[in-house]
């Protein structure tokens, strides 16, 4: 079992004939994702890698059947496209593109509010069922198939750290999923942990997240009220000073609130397990999961 | 990216939202002759600065003749102004804001800022002008309105209504506030604002409103659609080494410790910068090279790091998913070289290809110590200021 995504989700690339869209529909395939779309506004009819180009998601969708949308649209036009996959009724829209405006996805989180679609990201490195389907930026090889641990986080290579660790103690991944480093974005802690906590094979998970906002206070308040699976957190940003933002535009300490310190104790308080050395998360982990 | 005052100002008056008169000085004389133009006396000197708190740091002062400009304008211009939100260092002030003084009935505070968690846009107003509203929020929370906006359905009548009745204005004063709250929230929109603030508006004597002060900042990701507002940035109120970095793409921000530190993504370097001072040392900055850091860019981050004079040892984390770590090895060698680096440089990668990407820093001849795992370069990087 997994969270989202699995060896059945048909993907359609938003941006496929870009660099960075070309590239990484590669990786994808190779890891065996059904990558079976790809969209590029002015080149339908050409093919990626044997996948074909439509000028529209809608296009795309009715045409291959397309259930997930992964996106590599520049940041000027992703707020749109991500409105134009919801609006082709595609279930999963996967935005890993960095710097959209934060009007932008505020306009674009309150319209997809009313429609039947899951939005991941944006700026974040995507979703991956290990050994099934990888639908984003992360490196595939450093990820164990099989579970029993979910990951969730709001950043991309310190996930790749966190996941690299686990499987090195030996803990597979259920599903491992990036919610994106922006102020406003779609997929929630609160909306993963509730689904790692209604998934059988997932047996605990990794929470780790960062300076910036209140996701991890609100998540602590899930996890103490609704989650009986075991948690396991990391917050980065200690040594973060305030009014700074550190690389991603969510992470900043604002009029005192957001620090590191307040969210690991928020955490700490909802009875999860929170680890200050990164260097020994994984060990850590196998001892909480053992 | 944030704005000083005099421009937030200038911003103002093209949207309609009344301020006071001023202009902006740079000298000490064109403070004189703008308060000759202003006309009328006292007037306020006012630091500008990118920092709040100017009028504790002895950042404002009040003139009541040509003379007291000049003298208010000679402290001022060139000096260190430190407030409570500059830091000891302070910040040197390289213009004044000559505006006249207003006959004050009342301060108020009103505020725009888009809510993360709710992805609404939220008003605030207080009739609690003048202070850190973080305090007033801390202390007496209810002195504080605040309306969400929905950002597709946008300001509606009913928002401006609960501000201005809950705010106990003056009837004659109602009208002008809805339409400078409707000018401020275009505003808001229209220049991708991330948070826009007046505090104190201020009501007159005669009932008029007027943006006492003005404090805007905009979305670094809408820069790209506002060309003329990216032009406002003051590179004098950044870090001499942030502005270099920027103009390689680099993220980078000074911080006051002796490790510098490169790493590929935002949240894995501020890890990072944690397990340096949990090693016992601190970090010198914050520096993310990118998902895929390219030779010139680990290049380009050496000789902004070796820029900072209290460096004295480097730790670079690499976590090479898609890069590969020879690549990567490659680059910081050939860095390392081109920057003659004088400093030990503890590198930590992981990825693609790892045993040859340290066979490559091994074989190179240069003082880079490779770290196995965190642990190890936390270790290595204790050894380093022991």
């Amino acid at each position: 079992m997994s969270i989202f995504v699995n060896r059945d989700t048909r993907v359609v690339v938003q941006g496929i004939t870009g660099k960075e869209g070309q590239f990484h529909t590669r990786q994808c395939v190779a890891y065996g994702t059904r990558v079976v779309a790809g969209v590029t506004p002015g080149k339908g009819g050409q093919e990626v890698e044997g996948i074909p180009v439509f000028h529209t998601v809608e296009e795309a969708v009715r045409r291959t059947g397309a259930d997930c949308s992964l996106i590599f649209v520049p940041p000027p036009f992703a707020a749109e496209a991500i409105c134009e996959a919801a609006d082709a009724g595609v279930r999963l829209i996967v935005a890993i593109t960095e710097g959209i405006p934060v009007l932008d996805m505020m306009r674009v989180k309150n319209y997809l509010a009313a429609k039947p679609v899951r939005l991941i990201g944006p700026n974040c490195p995507g979703i991956i069922t290990p050994g099934e389907a990888k639908i984003g930026i992360m490196p595939g090889a450093i990820h164990k198939p099989g579970g029993p641990i979910g990951v969730v986080s709001r950043s991309g290579t310190l996930t790749y750290e966190v996941v690299h660790q686990l499987t090195r103690v030996g803990l597979g991944q259920t599903t491992c999923i990036g919610i994106g480093g922006d102020p406003v974005n779609g997929t929630s802690f609160v909306d993963c942990l509730a689904a790692f906590e209604n998934d059988p094979e997932t047996r605990g998970v990794v929470l780790v997240g960062e300076i910036g906002g209140q996701a991890e206070e609100t998540a602590a308040q899930f996890v103490q009220e609704r989650m009986s699976k075991p948690v396991v957190g990391f917050i980065a940003g200690l040594t973060a000073p305030p009014g700074r933002r550190m690389g991603h535009a969510g992470a900043i300490i604002s009029g005192g609130s957001g620090t590191a310190r307040a969210k690991i104790e928020a955490l700490r308080a909802a009875g999860i397990r929170v680890c200050e050395d990164l260097g020994g998360l994984g060990e850590f982990c196998r001892e909480v999961f053992g | 990216m944030k704005i000083h005052e005099y421009q937030a100002k200038e911003l103002f008056r093209r949207y309609g939202i009344p301020v006071p008169a001023g202009e902006v000085a740079f000298r000490v004389e064109e403070a004189v002759q703008a308060a000759e133009r202003i006309g009328r006396f006292p007037v306020v000197v006012k630091a500008q600065i990118h920092a709040g708190g100017r009028g504790k740091g002895g950042g404002v002062k009040l003139a009541r003749n040509p003379a007291e400009v000049r003298t208010a304008a000679q402290i001022l211009l060139g000096m260190t102004l430190v407030t409570p939100q500059t830091g000891p260092e302070g910040r040197r002030v390289g213009k004044v804001l000559v505006e006249e003084g207003l006959d004050i009935r009342q301060e108020l505070y009103l505020g725009i800022v888009p809510d993360r968690a709710s992805a609404q846009i939220v008003l605030m107003a207080s009739e609690a002008g003048g202070m850190e509203i973080e305090e007033v929020a801390a202390a007496d929370p209810e002195k504080i309105l605040r309306v969400s906006v929905n950002p597709l359905l946008g300001l509606q009548g009913h928002h401006v209504r609960r501000l201005a009745y809950g705010l106990r204005l003056p009837a004659a004063a109602v009208k002008e506030f809805s339409s400078l709250v409707q000018n401020l929230y275009r505003l808001f929109l229209e220049t991708d604002g991330s948070l826009l603030e007046i505090n104190p508006l201020v009501l007159t004597a005669g009932d008029r409103l007027l943006a006492l002060d003005a404090k805007v900042a905009f979305d670094d990701n809408a820069l790209f659609r506002h060309p003329e507002l990216a032009r406002l940035r003051d590179p004098d109120e950044e870090h001499p080494l942030e502005v270099e970095a920027s103009k390689h793409h680099l993220n980078y921000i000074a911080l006051s410790g002796n490790i510098g530190n490169m790493v590929n993504g935002a949240g894995l370097a501020m890890a990072t910068m944690d397990l340096i001072q949990q090693a016992g040392a601190r970090p010198a900055n914050f520096l993310d090279v990118g998902g895929g850091a390219s030779a010139e860019m680990v290049e380009n981050g050496f000789r902004i790091i070796l820029s900072d004079p209290n460096v004295k040892g480097i730790l670079i984390n690499i976590f090479g998913g898609i890069l590969r770590c020879d690549t990567l090895a490659r680059g910081v060698v050939e860095a390392a070289r081109k920057t003659g680096i004088q400093v030990p440089v503890v590198v930590r990668m992981e990825g693609t290809n790892v045993e040859e990407g340290r066979r490559i820093l091994a074989d190179s001849g240069l003082n880079l110590i490779t770290a196995v795992d965190l642990r190890d370069a936390a270790r290595k990087v204790a050894e380093l200021v022991r």
